[in-house]
């Protein structure tokens, strides 16, 4: 973990990118013509990329902005313009706001569980047990399912009465509520969280582990010779030396989080009694359900800003401590 | 990782404990599907945490030969190939002047791709249907689902691809240019080869993603055009009664994945570990 292998944007090296700059003027851009050529070039390479980009991400994001300023049923054209009359029934409707609360709810539960968790399982793997490699396969295995295909085992296992789980929590004298686990409105969430750990868990393990894996050996030894426990030395030089790896994490499963769909959608469809529903359910039930474009365009640039706006200040508050250590 | 492992004393007996519950937990569903789809409706209804008694193979059996399975299968793999092909090339041509180039508006391009990172699928999703089914009448098509999952694709291909790119020694370009070599040439002939494994990363991400996708899938196929997911979804609410019936297809669903990820694992983990080490 000594420079950053990917997404900096600034160069590691000064001095290299000095000459590699030289380099490069000296080969490419020696005359005007040279260099008008070097532009084509670089519009040619990139092109298509952006093409792309501004057809199928761009494009839709701008008109889902678009959209949330009309009301409209999905046909004809855009002619009822109603300002943000839209984004005041979204960010009135019960039903949205209590799904903002359950992203955040997810957010944070994950952080508080699936972080320690995955970091104990990380130092447990890097001793030195037999079966490591195989064991660290294992745990990954539940990430690459499709999400849809683990939601489906699950909602089998989860069925009240004839699910796996109720013989195995009864065979421990746990009891399953009647309408079984995802059919309570009160523990529907919860479930559906403890499916996602499930799911996610292997990939904090498998991060942590690699950040632990560069903690170099030397460390350990001397911390060793010094008379610290195993958990101290865990403390104060493991963990703290993958800090960034931890806080990247963060950020990947902040964001996850916000965007989260596929796995409710299977589980509970955002019921019961909305117990479950997410920004992302919340906007494809009504654009694609109900036929409320204008609501499910203004939903759509709630979420947006929602991530946006903590992606940013993640960036800045937590984030850029890293890029400054490693210029 | 060319350095040796911290590891850091031996496990004793409590170490393996907590490993042996981890593997249980985690592999528990995984196997509690596959040895459903060997049990009757009956023996499932019976005692749901019971072994096969006796093993049935029908439930595999009808699975394989149902026909609609084997076109979800045949979906899958087209969009997902088409998906990978387009992302990792157009990535791959804008990595290429990002990494190598010198030109004043570099890092706003490079800007352009990570910004593209917080664009979920889900915000766009809506006016999305609307442009490929209507605008684009490509609702129903293995295109109309890749071009746009290769366009999501596109911020992670790009972020990753640029730092291998970089690292690619430029003496090999800087030979090919005095022999007289266009950039075109070099382009094809020493970098794509030489970014080899940064491809096969972002390729095999590609094909996962859209081999695991769910939400654009679920708006633009219907029918015959559905994919491995959507049928997966489908046939669980369909056959609802037929719990050994949707463990089985559930089940082969997963084998896919499940083979490419053991072969590729090492792929697959270095090119997440190199996503997050920014």
């Amino acid at each position: 973990m000594t420079s950053p292998v990917t997404a900096a944007p600034e160069e590691t090296d000064p001095g290299a990118a000095v000459t590699r700059r030289a380099e490069a003027r000296r080969v490419t851009g020696r005359s005007s013509a040279g260099k008008r050529r070097q532009r084509l070039e670089i519009a040619m390479f990139v092109a298509p990329a952006l093409a792309l980009m501004a057809i199928f991400v761009v494009y839709p994001v701008y008109s889902a902005a678009r959209m949330s300023m009309y009301r409209w049923k999905g046909f004809g054209p855009l002619v009822d313009f109603v300002g943000l009359q839209n984004y005041v029934r979204v960010l009135t409707d019960d039903v949205f706001t209590d799904a903002v609360v359950h992203n955040f709810i997810i957010v944070f539960a994950s952080i508080l569980v699936q972080l320690p968790l995955g970091l104990a399982l990380a130092l447990l793997l890097n001793r030195r047990i037999r079966g490591r490699g195989l064991l660290r396969t294992i745990i990954f295995v539940p990430y690459v399912l499709a999400e849809v295909i683990a939601g489906v085992v699950w909602f089998q296992m989860l069925q009240p009465r004839t699910g796996l789980l109720e013989t195995v929590l009864g065979s421990v004298g746990i009891p399953v509520p009647e309408q079984g686990f995802l059919g309570t409105p009160d523990l529907a969430l919860a479930t559906v969280f403890v499916v996602l750990t499930w799911k996610y868990l292997g990939l904090a393990v498998l991060l942590f582990l690699a950040g632990l894996q560069g903690v170099p050996d030397e460390l350990h030894e001397a911390a060793q010779l010094d008379g610290a426990s195993w958990w101290q030395v865990q403390r104060r030089i493991a963990i703290p030396l993958i800090a960034p790896t931890i806080r990247t994490w963060v950020f990947l499963s902040m964001i996850g989080s916000l965007q989260l769909f596929d796995m409710v959608w299977i589980l509970t469809g955002g019921g019961p009694a909305n117990a479950t529903t997410t920004m992302a359910t919340y906007l494809i039930s009504q654009g694609t359900q109900s036929g409320n474009f204008g609501i499910a365009g203004a939903a759509s640039v709630v979420l947006f800003l929602i991530g946006f706006v903590m992606a940013v200040a993640y960036q800045f508050l937590v984030l850029r401590r890293d890029t400054k250590a490693d210029a | 990782m060319a350095r040796r492992s911290t590891a850091y004393g031996r496990g004793g007996p409590l170490v393996y404990l907590i490993a042996a519950l981890v593997v249980a937990l985690t592999l528990g569903p995984v196997l509690y599907g596959a040895l459903g789809g060997f049990r009757s409706n009956e023996q499932l209804a019976r005692d749901p945490a019971a072994l096969p008694d006796p093993w049935v193979f029908g439930n595999y059996g009808n699975v394989l030969s149902n026909s609609s399975f084997w076109t979800y299968a045949l979906n899958s793999t087209v969009i997902a190939l088409i998906t990978t092909a387009v992302a990792v090339l157009a990535g791959v041509m804008a990595a290429y002047p990002l990494a190598r180039y010198q030109f004043k508006l570099r890092e706003p391009l490079f800007l352009v791709f990570v910004l593209g990172l917080l664009f979920p699928a889900a915000v766009a999703i809506v006016p999305l249907f609307i442009l490929i089914t209507r605008d684009l009448q490509l609702g129903n098509t293995w295109w109309g689902v890749a071009l746009p999952q290769a366009a999501f694709a596109l911020p992670v291909t790009v972020v990753i691809l640029r730092p291998f790119l970089m690292a690619l020694p430029k003496e090999l370009e800087e030979a090919a240019m005095i022999d007289g070599a266009s950039r075109i040439r070099i382009f094809w002939r020493i970098a794509l080869p030489l970014s080899m494994p940064g491809l096969v990363t972002v390729g095999v991400l590609a094909f996962v993603a859209s081999w695991n996708a769910y939400l654009l899938p679920l708006l633009l196929l219907q029918g015959d055009t559905r994919t491995l997911p959507l049928g997966v979804a489908d046939f669980s609410t369909q056959y609802s009664a037929d719990t050994a019936g949707v463990l089985a297809f559930t089940t082969i669903a997963m084998i896919p994945a499940l083979i490419l990820f053991l072969a590729m694992q090492r792929r697959i983990v270095s090119g997440l570990q190199g996503a997050v080490k920014g």
